[in-house]
């Protein structure tokens, strides 16, 4: 953009800009410093800002104190494994509705994003009791049931507006040519279609990891993602100011990292392709 | 034109989504509606049977209720008003011409990312702590007290979580919005002499209508369902001072083991649910179509 604005104006604006992004970023900051310094020095009466004793022993120290590890893979198992059962179901469903579209097809996606406005608290006492009853409550498996089920319909909504973008010309010229159906998905379709995919993948994984109901209700010691993990944070016990921002900056920083990769498709996935 | 072979396979490929997210919506709903109704106590298993509209009186007739709702409301608005009105002037800010934008839009969004309990513990412990919290600190550099923010003003200080972690999502979405007005609308509105006021007013606000419907009605739905910076901070607390609706059907029926009540309060939530989301499709139907 090449507008002409006044040096001045400019120096101002970025400086305001700045300013207001750095306090919005300061607690993620005050993880990142706090995670490094000794718990002496997180509760200081006077606060520094770098770590003066550097030291990684929180890291240690929250490993043996919970182990974080467990809490980890639990955390990557059901985001990654509920986004893939959620693409299995969800992309024959899309396709068929971006591709032989009725007239129904519309009052379909529309019911299914309705299934998404209905507050988990509504049903959070009948699935705490049938868990119960069927030994799942603080399984993975179970949580990813349930993963899977709230993000299903994010899943096809953003896979419709992938696939709907797929331009349907294309399919027919490679008909012409005497193409199998089988090779055209194969060939035409499928590179077409995978980064519509992988957009979906990414969000619904940052989404699964992230969710903090469900984790919280279902599941205690065994099962526990680290949503539940660091919330057992909650009621600390003598000195944890520094181990609580080493268990926090591990349980953030992988989500971050694909969250800076994956804004633009963000925006498309949680306003269901409305705006992009 | 679809022909009957394609009709059948493009049903046969939407089923699983279909009946799966089919008995996902109907069954455990049922099941609220039909608890809501016994009397069903996993403290008092000797009581049982229909309880006609008992778990709902007691429910509803409870102060807690009342204020859970009330609670809801100020959540739901303190957030969304802070949200959206900062959203728009954040993004009309990231908007100008700016060094490290690309850089800044990654800062900014940053919180979004950060998962609830995180959020919340590192507000709690880091920076609202009356001792060792940074706005403590800061405070006291001024020469004031420090303010004792989750027993003084609990519900304000989670709102104030909150809002951190849904601020750069409406940023986000404004932002996009903006960006794809195109630059000769801009241009031409300059060339027309509109100041910045009126080119805000008339060009720019309009077109960004439909943005602001959507992160409302989205956010509205997240909002509702505010749980785990609850959970972590204050347990609802003190009181029933930042109870909300979600909090306190997890309450009665996970905490208290009253299965009866709790489905009661479920049903209750669904329905408020259902009136905020129709209340907003219409009042933003028209920017929908759009």
């Amino acid at each position: 953009m090449a507008r002409n604005v006044p040096a001045s104006t400019r120096i101002g604006f970025t400086a305001l800009a700045w300013i207001i992004a750095l306090i919005l970023f300061s607690p993620i900051l005050w993880v990142l410093l706090t995670a490094f310094k000794t718990e002496a020095e997180a509760i200081a009466n006077t606060p520094t800002f770098f770590p003066q004793n550097f030291t990684l022993e929180n890291f240690g120290a929250v490993q043996a104190r919970s182990d974080y590890i467990k809490h980890a893979t639990n955390s990557i198992i059901v985001s990654v494994g509920s986004t893939l059962i959620g693409l299995v179901i969800g992309i024959p469903a899309a396709w068929a509705m971006a591709f032989a579209p009725t007239k129904r097809t519309k009052d379909v996606l529309m019911w299914m994003l309705s299934t998404k406005m209905m507050p988990a608290v509504g049903v959070l006492i009948p699935i705490y009791l049938i868990f119960r009853d069927l030994r799942l409550l603080d399984t993975v498996h179970g949580l990813t049931i349930i993963m899977t089920l709230i993000n299903l319909p994010i899943i096809i909504w953003m896979l419709y507006t992938y696939f709907k973008e797929i331009p349907v010309d294309i399919l027919e010229a490679s008909r012409m040519d005497g193409a199998e159906l089988w090779n055209e998905i194969v060939h035409v379709l499928v590179p077409m279609a995978v980064p519509g995919i992988a957009s979906t993948l990414l969000l619904n994984v940052i989404l699964a990891w992230n969710e903090a109901f469900w984790t919280i209700t279902l599941t205690s010691g065994r099962a526990g993602t680290l949503t539940a993990f660091i919330s057992s944070f909650s009621s600390p016990q003598g000195l944890f100011l520094a181990k609580l921002s080493a268990a926090s900056l591990l349980a953030i920083a992988p989500i971050l990292l694909m969250g800076w990769f994956s804004q633009k498709q963000l925006v498309r996935g949680l306003t269901f392709g409305a705006v992009k | 034109m679809a022909t009957a072979q394609t009709r059948t396979l493009s049903r046969v490929m939407m089923a699983p989504a279909v009946i799966v997210l089919l008995i996902w919506m109907i069954v455990p709903l049922v099941m609220t509606l039909w608890f809501s109704f016994q009397n069903y106590s996993l403290i008092n298993p000797m009581m049982t049977g229909f309880a006609g509209w008992a778990n709902y009186v007691y429910v509803i007739g409870d102060p807690s209720f009342t204020q859970a709702l009330v609670n809801t409301l100020i959540l739901v608005g303190g957030v969304l008003a802070i949200t959206v009105v900062g959203g728009v002037l954040l993004a009309m800010l990231l908007d100008q011409p700016i060094w490290g934008q690309g850089l800044l839009r990654i800062i900014v969004i940053s919180p979004f990312f950060v998962m609830p309990p995180v959020a919340a513990l590192i507000w709690k412990n880091g920076f609202m702590h009356p001792g060792y919290g940074m706005l403590g600190h800061l405070w006291k550099f001024f020469g004031l007290q420090p303010v004792d923010w989750f027993n003084q003003y609990p519900l304000f200080s989670v709102i104030v979580i909150v809002a951190w972690q849904w601020l750069p999502f409406a940023t986000l979405i404004l932002l996009t919005a903006i960006q794809s007005l195109s630059e000769e609308q801009r241009e031409a509105a300059e060339m027309d002499g509109a100041n910045a006021l009126n080119r805000f007013r008339y060009i720019i606000l309009p077109h960004m209508a439909r943005a602001i419907t959507i992160v409302i009605l989205i956010q509205t739905i997240f909002l509702l369902g505010i749980f785990a910076e609850i959970r972590v901070t204050t347990g609802g607390g003190p009181g029933y001072a930042s109870t909300n609706i979600t909090f306190l059907v997890f309450r009665t029926g996970i905490l208290s083991n009253d299965i009866g009540a709790g489905s009661a309060g479920g049903v209750v939530a669904v329905i408020i649910a259902n009136i905020v989301a129709i209340f907003l499709m219409r009042a933003v139907g028209k920017n929908l179509d759009a």
